[in-house]
């Protein structure tokens, strides 16, 4: 029970986008379809488990004043990994995500959670943790990128040629693809995300 | 955090760690150092396949390059039974709203546009980036052109290509790595 809790937490109670405000940039950045959106939550979902299961395995051996560097090490060698990975053997999804991909590092959820959880708690418990709130993250972006999707392009590709609608031809609402837009769902979403929150607990 | 943050523990730890990571990422880099060299030659014979006509000889390895306006543009010929059927052209500008467009011209051997494709930009979502052939078939307004007659600019600088509706500036920089590969196609003066 309470790793379900554990593990739920990252999709609304908590969740990185709509309550704890972590990750922005990213999730600005990238969510012009819903696509992107996924392929960036997920790639962040890997990056954060792997960090917080080295981060919860090391913790005993890492000297506290040089916590923070040790983090960052592990986590920006899982990003490149996950780079050179996606470039080997998804190059579509790299091509899209490319230049995103680095940014991971500097995304604090990733660093959040290793400072926050992986670091005081067990490795079962930190790679829930990291499951969780990566998935949250990727739902959120998902949602985010679809809704821009939606209301910008009149399309909603979920992955490309096998879920992909077109929903109206022609112009969207343009400004919901561009920068502003972003800033614009992303406040609806918020405020949607924190009413289903009230609701819920 | 169990461990005394002392000098040496702390080296220790961060020499410990960078080495592990380092190591890890070479280990990867080895891995993936070849499929990523294949992907991105995938990528680029399947830009040229999509913009010279049918051709049977590898353009990659008879691929040479020639100086326009300052910059080093790669030319890829295309044979069908050792006669030029074409040329395709890795070009490219900085003029773009978002700054670089790669393009890929292709050229057939009477020095005609036979096709052009984008390969790489970061043109606005839903104006600018209708450059791309996925996007919209505004592109397709070169094929079948001969720079010669037909003027590299938008309409509204005096030329003969039909803007983008709100992003002139993607135009303008698409006509510009078009003109700067016929540039390099009758420099590299094929035959």
């Amino acid at each position: 029970m309470k790793q379900w809790q554990n593990f739920s937490k990252g999709f609304i109670k908590d969740n990185p986008v709509f309550a704890l405000f972590l990750g922005l940039c990213p999730t600005l950045a990238v969510t012009t379809s819903a696509y992107n959106g996924l392929g960036m939550g997920l790639a962040t979902t890997f990056v954060l488990v792997m960090s917080n299961l080295v981060v919860s395995i090391i913790k005993n051996l890492i000297p506290g004043k040089v916590r923070i560097p040790t983090f960052i090490v592990v986590i920006a060698s899982f990003v490149t990994m996950v780079e050179m990975l996606t470039e080997a053997f998804v190059p579509d999804l790299y091509e899209q995500l490319g230049i995103f991909i680095p940014l991971i590092v500097v995304n604090c959820l990733v660093l959040g959670r290793s400072e926050a959880f992986a670091s005081k708690n067990d490795i079962f418990s930190s790679i829930i943790d990291g499951l969780g709130m990566g998935l949250g993250f990727a739902m959120a972006l998902t949602v985010l990128g679809a809704v821009r999707e939606i209301l910008g392009s009149g399309s909603f590709t979920l992955i490309p040629d096998v879920i992909e609608f077109t929903l109206y031809q022609g112009d969207g609402m343009l400004v919901f693809v561009l920068a502003p837009g972003a800033f614009l769902a992303l406040g609806y979403l918020i405020m949607l995300a924190d009413k289903l929150k009230k609701k819920m607990y | 955090m169990a461990k005394e943050s002392t000098f040496t523990n702390m080296v220790l730890t961060l020499f410990l760690v960078t080495l592990a990571a380092s190591a890890t990422l070479g280990f990867i880099y080895e891995l993936t150092k070849e499929p990523i060299a294949e992907a991105k030659l995938a990528k680029k014979n399947a830009a040229i396949q999509q913009v010279v006509p049918e051709f049977t000889n590898e353009p990659n390895e008879e691929a040479f390059q020639v100086e326009v306006e300052g910059d080093t543009l790669t030319v890829y010929p295309a044979r069908q039974d050792d006669k030029l059927v074409g040329a395709a052209i890795s070009s490219f500008t900085n003029q773009g709203y978002s700054g670089l467009i790669r393009v890929m011209v292709g050229f057939n051997a009477d020095g005609t546009i036979h096709s052009v494709t984008v390969l790489e930009h970061q043109e606005t979502p839903g104006l600018g980036d209708k450059i791309d052939k996925a996007k919209s078939d505004w592109s397709n307004q070169f094929n079948g052109k001969r720079p010669g007659d037909f003027e590299l600019r938008v309409k509204k600088d005096g030329g003969d290509v039909d803007a983008i509706t709100a992003a002139t500036i993607s135009s303008r920089a698409y006509c510009d790595a078009v003109r700067r590969a016929y540039q390099a196609f009758k420099k590299g003066g094929l035959q």
